[in-house]
């Protein structure tokens, strides 16, 4: 029972987020703010992992096909296809509930605990539009530019292991990367983003927005973000796999 | 004026309020008293709107609360100005933004207009010179200023106030409890002052509830309640051994 009730709470808090705001000019400026804390602010930990991923990828596909029938451009299309199929949406998705979907819950946890959204609330303001909204739009805007960018560092980052590491020649990696390649992949890629940006915003927003008590229950509100963010983000992209690639 | 009139409101088995009738009037500094876990926040956030109550009506001069959907209390709370016990300023904001908040939200004013409006609150509570500070960077008795020139930004009707003064020394909280019977007055707002520290409610206190186990025990003024007979008012009142002896003496 307690979680149809939950479920219920979720879509209804939802709701309230994307019924009409107050101030639209309010919600476009909080959102421009929003692409900062949960966008750019979140290019480096992409950036990094992207780029070693990339080159791990290489060396153990190269390990795991050194066969003489196999030809060595095979490397460049596994870790495109592992790239574009998997890593850039999903695990990043995943580091992404980490970093945002903990900083969202704790975030609005506290502002819970120390009244302030029922300050909001008081004002005459709708406290779930104003802000959890921007943070909604701004992931879904911003999340696909972050799988593209791990994307293509994530291929350099093979590039480079090709180069540094004398894995395969990178003339082999380029053709590989290039070999049949279907951009119907991006799409397929930045279509979950978009959903796994919104799963991250809203389910952190929910038990963040909803905490009571004090310190350690916005802790617990955090952690309990990242990992039922993380297990829908699974599921969800289980059953888009299925819907996309038939 | 603000009535509440036969409010009820339980947590499972526990009743906080029962059968609690009211009325604060304008232009008076109302003070709801009463023991930790007496039900007096639980009745104050019933009176905004924060807690839905089992049973009862809420009104705002000839509206009744209760009755409205989500829309219309908002319109009711652009009315309203409510001090919090932890002041409950944005801590993103400076002291500049927090007060403009509301401006910015729910008015069509210009930047040089608003930038007035918070500079006269500012001023009103006699803070000036911290508008870019952060809330981290104040003090709880500037904090608690601050929170009184966001609520009165919008030059409310009705002003409510969640222990204004906890936290403070009683020097500062005195001071707060003067700037808000001075703002009661200067506005002509509806009051209401959520409090259980006695130096308040001697010095501003026009009209007093007691409130008692969730229900209203006792209602008279300021002054009246040191020559009460009710027992559990006293008790509350006169809870050290000093206050006994004065009050036999």
């Amino acid at each position: 029972m307690k979680i149809l009730h939950h479920i219920g709470s979720y879509f209804l808090l939802i709701k309230r987020s994307l019924s009409r705001p107050e101030k639209a000019s309010i919600i476009y400026r909080q959102t421009l703010k929003e692409i900062e804390k949960v966008g750019i602010d979140s290019f480096p930990i992409v950036v990094i992992v992207s780029l070693f991923v990339g080159a791990v990828i290489t060396i153990q596909s190269n390990y795991n096909i050194e066969n003489p029938i196999l030809p060595k451009y095979l490397v460049g299309l596994t870790v495109r296809d592992s790239l574009l199929l998997e890593f850039s949406s999903t695990m990043v998705a995943l580091i992404l509930a980490g970093k945002v979907g903990s900083s969202i819950a704790s975030e609005l946890g506290m502002m819970r605990v120390t009244e302030q959204i029922d300050a909001l609330e008081v004002m005459g303001i709708n406290s779930a539009a104003y802000l959890i909204l921007p943070k909604m739009i701004a992931a879904a805007f911003f999340f696909p530019i972050l799988g593209l960018l791990s994307m293509i560092v994530g291929i350099i980052g093979g590039y480079l292991a090709c180069i540094l590491g004398n894995v395969i020649p990178p003339a082999d990696y380029i053709y590989g990367i290039q070999y049949a390649f279907k951009p119907y992949y991006i799409t397929y890629a930045l279509t979950k983003v978009v959903f796994y940006a919104i799963i991250i915003t809203s389910i952190a927003s929910y038990l963040g927005y909803n905490v009571e008590g004090g310190a350690i229950e916005v802790g617990k509100a955090s952690t309990k973000a990242v990992v039922q963010s993380s297990i829908l983000i699974l599921m969800i992209n289980l059953v888009l796999t299925r819907l996309i690639l038939q | 004026m603000i009535s509440v009139k036969g409010l009820y409101k339980s947590y499972n088995d526990n009743h906080v309020l029962n059968d609690v009738s009211v009325t604060f009037e304008q232009g008076k500094c109302n003070m709801i008293i009463g023991r930790s876990g007496s039900g007096k926040t639980v009745l104050l956030k019933s009176i905004v709107g924060l807690v839905k109550v089992d049973q009862g009506e809420i009104w705002y001069d000839d509206k009744n609360f209760t009755q409205m959907n989500e829309r219309e209390q908002q319109s009711i709370r652009k009315k309203m100005g409510m001090l919090f016990q932890g002041a409950a300023l944005f801590d993103s904001l400076t002291v500049e933004e927090n007060v403009m908040f509301p401006l910015d939200m729910l008015t069509e004013q210009g930047g040089a207009e608003k930038l007035d409006r918070v500079n006269f609150c500012l001023e009103r509570v006699k803070v000036t010179s911290s508008n870019k500070l952060f809330p981290s960077e104040l003090s709880g008795g500037m904090k608690k200023r601050i929170a009184i020139a966001r609520a009165i930004a919008l030059n409310p009707q009705y002003l409510l106030c969640d222990e204004p003064n906890s936290g403070l020394d009683p020097e500062t909280g005195i001071v707060i409890d003067n700037l808000i019977k001075e703002l009661t007055q200067e506005f002509d707002m509806t009051t209401i002052i959520n409090s259980h520290d006695m130096n308040s409610v001697l010095e501003i206190g026009d009209n007093v509830v007691f409130i008692y186990k969730g229900c209203k025990c006792w209602e008279g003024s300021g002054s009246e309640i040191l020559k009460t007979d009710n027992e559990a008012l006293n008790n509350f009142v006169f809870a050290t051994n000093m206050a006994r002896q004065i009050k036999r003496t």
